[in-house]
């Protein structure tokens, strides 16, 4: 597919006043009025999208509407950075819309890099596109995760359709000035006759274009042309973040509202058995309790009247059927699990490279390790919360939160709670913090409940801290074993990894090292603890696995970390190229202090590439993380002060898991609670944080998550350069005590 | 009743003893720029000013709030004109997902007022009781320390209208 062209079909249309919106067809005979109608048969093939991502206003300013939500990532400004810059408008007028949670907004570029990650040959486009959406529309996708909002909407939609008006404008003024288009530029919002001194507006050209209809090819900059993308130029939601006026789903106040609060089941998988409301009639202000099956929730004139009405309900629960009870009783079963395979048993094959576990038959000798893993909670700043009012005697629902996938929390409640489809609103706001956590239905599903039980008034549901850190989707605690074939020279000639649990991405458990024989292969032994996406996902685990045995094969090897894996890797320039810059950065050649150490990491995760390095100081229980260096190559930073906050982001997430992050199972139950007994890093504990950019000119990759899955491993591949004591298990905390 | 000036206002709340004054402010004054994130004094993100003073708002019972004068983020300045410290929050490009910031900004506003030119070990001592999930400790440090007219680098930010980078 060319860099330069793609092909865009358009529809264009008034907006009352004489503005623009300019939208997306998937097809060229698309007719907006159909739009509706088709949209109630969404199970037809021939589905006709129409739909705006572009407003040019009667003042000539800019909205652009995007699908994704802002969970601090950054990608609104990015976005529109990329649209605008494309349409050469002027930014000091560009503002956002949040696209509805509809069907015409699903993120279907999302689902077509989850599904086909290559490449797209450009005569199949049209098709994959339209096949695609229709998935997407299927899978209820709306997703803002995966790092995919810049690579994948950015690049794909808000460019092409900014080049697009662009070009719609040149060929409009052309034939009104009677002009060749060759003779116009385009600056500010403006379009430009220089020859002549004409100047005017986008928005004068409204009526022209108006019923525009067809397929346009317009031609994208090259990366010399650009005046916004990969410039630091400040977010648009931060000056709103600043002063406390930005909105978040807890924030939404509505007339006449509600409060309510919940205490869900504290086993997973049980019921609420009873509970007893002679305890609340004392109570002022209660207004409805309400069975939701596996929690119990108040609604009040209140959150505060709400959270002390509960422990008055004297709720009992079911008793669970067979569960692990334990922490350590999962780590039994997966343990039992994985010898069953070590045994002879069956497990999925994940990888098989040259002669795979074959080739261990010429090992000299064999390293053989296990790592263990800890459940990690979302821990969001913004606890759960949703509100939804339902319209007296009818199925119509508004909701309003923070959602990651809007499109499926409107599907849900069409499905789950029968509302009718042209009937529900779904209002997104910004998130207090996502990380995945916010991609489910189970607190908008609540809301809607509550709503239900009170028609006609809005109700806000807010859990409590205690309830979001024990009801959370987690991710789940795991083991990997791994066993390396050294030869004569203690060089690998063989890896293996088996590991229990695989979600996504497929690819997060591979290695990027020339070693000749791999295999890897894994069991699914998934416990009572619900599964859910944790930045990152299945790269949290694989990178720490993978990072740490590449570390301890150098040491085998009796090779510096840093010129062991660069060895490994040299046929691969850009992991080349991070890892030498994450060297330099850390003066890695230059000796430290008694008592501190280095620990380099590099992994790719949706699509960028991060080295980092973590300089730590020990001393006794006292572990001290002075400084992270971290190179990152996403190709190219769109935005490059955001994806450096989000490299710094990453890191400080990451780390907080690895020093502190160990949910821990308690007869069946989650035992943490709030923030004195799961940790998060804080201030005086954070390292500083040194971050460099390579723009390597590869397909662009994510921001929100690649600089997490590296950290870990760097940091007890550090400890163990300071001590020459090897962690294989977090958090080490385990170990160290006291942190600065 | 209880009897409280809000960033420079008078109000009278009928509310229970125990009502904490963060879900006064949220519920009953609609001033929602105060967060709610713990309840139990452990993430900051409720930081308000009590006759002057960071407060957890989220442990603070309206009864203890009686005939004080409260600040949160509304009150700190008008806004359009945002308080040095804010300034330096945009300088430093600090929020991310924004929801600790409120929290962050007062307790940062109130060190500057008791120690105008803080230390490092003063920075980290007023400032390890506001958790930031988005991890940006590095910059907000930074940014207090340009609010306090310290020498720190910043993030170059470009200006498109200027065609020119700022400093």
């Amino acid at each position: 597919m060319s860099k330069l062209t793609r092909r865009a079909f358009i529809a264009t249309g008034l907006l009352a006043g004489g503005g623009i919106a300019l939208g997306i067809a998937i097809r060229p005979d698309s007719d907006t009025k159909k739009f509706a109608e088709l949209l109630d048969k969404q199970d037809s093939p021939e589905g006709i999208l129409v739909n705006a991502w572009l407003k040019i206003r009667p003042d000539n300013s800019i909205s652009v509407i995007l699908p994704h939500v802002e969970m601090g990532q950054g990608a609104h400004t990015a976005l529109a950075m990329m649209m605008a810059d494309e349409l050469d408008a002027d930014w000091s007028t560009v503002s956002i819309e949040q696209a509805p949670a509809h069907e015409a907004y699903s993120t279907y570029h999302v689902a077509r890099e989850f599904l086909l990650p290559s490449q797209v040959p450009e005569i199949l486009e049209d098709t994959v596109n339209g096949a695609f959406l229709q998935i997407a529309k299927q899978m209820s996708l709306q997703i803002t995760g995966g790092s995919f909002s810049i690579r994948s909407t950015g690049e794909r939609t808000m460019r092409v359709y900014g080049a697009t008006a662009r070009q719609l404008f040149v060929q409009a003024a052309a034939q009104q000035w009677d002009v060749p288009e060759a003779e116009l530029t385009v600056d500010n919002s403006m379009v430009i006759h220089e020859a002549s001194g004409r100047r005017e507006p986008f928005v004068s050209f409204a009526a022209a274009i108006a019923n525009q209809r067809g397929e346009i090819r317009p031609k994208l900059k090259t990366p010399e042309q650009y005046k916004l993308m990969g410039k630091p130029i400040a977010r648009l939601d931060a000056p709103a973040k600043v002063n406390g006026t930005a909105t978040f789903g807890v924030d939404v106040e509505l007339p006449d509202m509600l409060y309510a609060t919940i205490q869900h089941t504290p086993v997973f998988g049980t019921k609420v058995k009873s509970y007893d409301e002679a305890g609340i009639r004392q109570l002022k202000g209660v207004e409805k309790v309400v069975n939701l099956g596996n929690a119990v929730a108040v609604i009040a004139d209140s959150y505060w009247t709400a959270k002390k009405a509960i422990p008055l309900l004297n709720i009992q629960y079911t008793t669970p059927d067979t569960i692990e009870e334990t922490s350590q009783a999962i780590f039994a079963k997966q343990s039992k699990v994985l010898d069953e395979v070590d045994a002879g048993g069956e497990s999925e094959n994940d990888f098989d490279i040259g002669e795979g576990l074959a080739a261990f038959k010429d090992a000299e000798s064999t390293l053989d390790v296990e790592y263990r893993l800890p459940i990690l909670a979302h821990a969001c700043m913004e606890p759960m919360n949703c509100t939804a009012m339902v319209v007296p005697d009818s199925s119509a629902i508004e909701v309003w939160g923070g959602f990651q996938n809007g499109l499926r929390v409107r599907n849900h409640m069409v499905k789950a709670l029968g509302f009718d489809k042209d009937k529900v609103k779904i209002n997104t706001t910004y998130l207090g913090g996502g990380f995945g956590r916010r991609s489910t239905t189970d607190y908008p599903d609540q809301a809607a409940r509550l709503a239900q039980a009170v028609p006609g008034r809005p109700v806000k549901l807010i859990w409590p801290r205690e309830e979001d850190t024990r009801q959370d989707v987690y991710r789940t605690q795991s083991i990997g074993r791994f066993r390396a074939a050294l030869n004569n020279e203690r060089q690998p000639i063989a890896w293996e990894s088996l590991y229990v649990d695989k979600n996504e991405p497929q690819e997060a458990s591979t290695l990027p090292y020339a070693i000749p024989n791999q295999y890897g292969h894994f069991v699914q032994a998934p416990s009572h603890v619900p599964f859910g996406p944790w930045r990152s996902v299945d790269h949290t685990q694989h990178a720490f696995f993978i990072e740490s045995f590449i570390d301890e094969l150098a040491n085998e090897a009796g090779e510096d970390p840093y010129q062991f894996r660069r060895k490994l890797l040299k046929d691969l320039p850009r992991d080349v190229a991070v890892l030498d810059r994450v060297a330099s950065m850390s003066n890695w050649d230059q000796p430290l202090p008694a008592n501190h150490g280095r620990g380099i990491a590099i992994h790719e995760a949706f699509g960028t590439k991060v080295a980092e390095v973590v300089e730590v100081a020990v001393t006794g229980a006292k572990l001290d993380i002075k400084k992270v260096y971290c190179c990152a190559d996403p190709g190219f930073a769109v935005h490059p002060d955001g994806f450096k906050a989000q490299m710094e982001s990453g890191i400080i997430y990451g780390l907080t898991a690895a020093v502190y992050g160990d949910i821990q199972i308690e007869s069946g139950a989650v035992k943490q609670s709030n923030f004195h007994d799961y940790k998060m890093l804080r201030m005086h504990e954070a390292p500083d944080i040194e971050i460099e950019i390579i723009n390597s000119g590869a397909n662009l990759g994510g921001g929100g998550e690649p600089s997490t899955p590296p950290v870990s491993p760097a940091l007890v591949n550090a400890i163990f350069n300071a001590t020459g004591k090897r962690l294989r298990e977090l958090p080490v905390s385990k170990v160290f005590n006291s942190f600065a | 009743m209880f009897n409280l000036t809000v960033n420079g206002e008078a109000h009278t709340v009928d509310v229970d003893a125990d009502k904490p004054l963060l879900w006064v402010l949220r519920e009953n004054l609609k001033l929602t720029g105060t967060k709610f994130g713990c309840g139990l004094a452990q993430c900051g993100a409720c930081t308000v000013h009590i006759d002057g003073s960071p407060m957890r708002s989220c442990i603070t019972p309206i009864s203890l709030a009686d005939g004080k004068s409260i600040t949160t983020i509304e009150g700190i300045a008008p806004e359009q004109e945002p308080h040095p410290v804010q300034q330096a929050w945009l300088d430093h490009q600090v929020p991310q997902c924004g929801y600790c910031q409120s929290g962050q900004i007062m307790s940062a506003v109130a060190l500057l007022q008791a120690t105008p030119s803080p230390s490092d070990a003063q920075i980290d001592a007023a400032m390890k009781g506001n958790i930031c999930r988005c991890g940006m400790y590095g910059r907000i440090k930074g940014a207090i320390k340009t609010a306090a007219g310290q020498a720190v680098a910043k993030p170059t930010l470009f200006d498109p209208a200027t065609d020119k980078a700022t400093v």
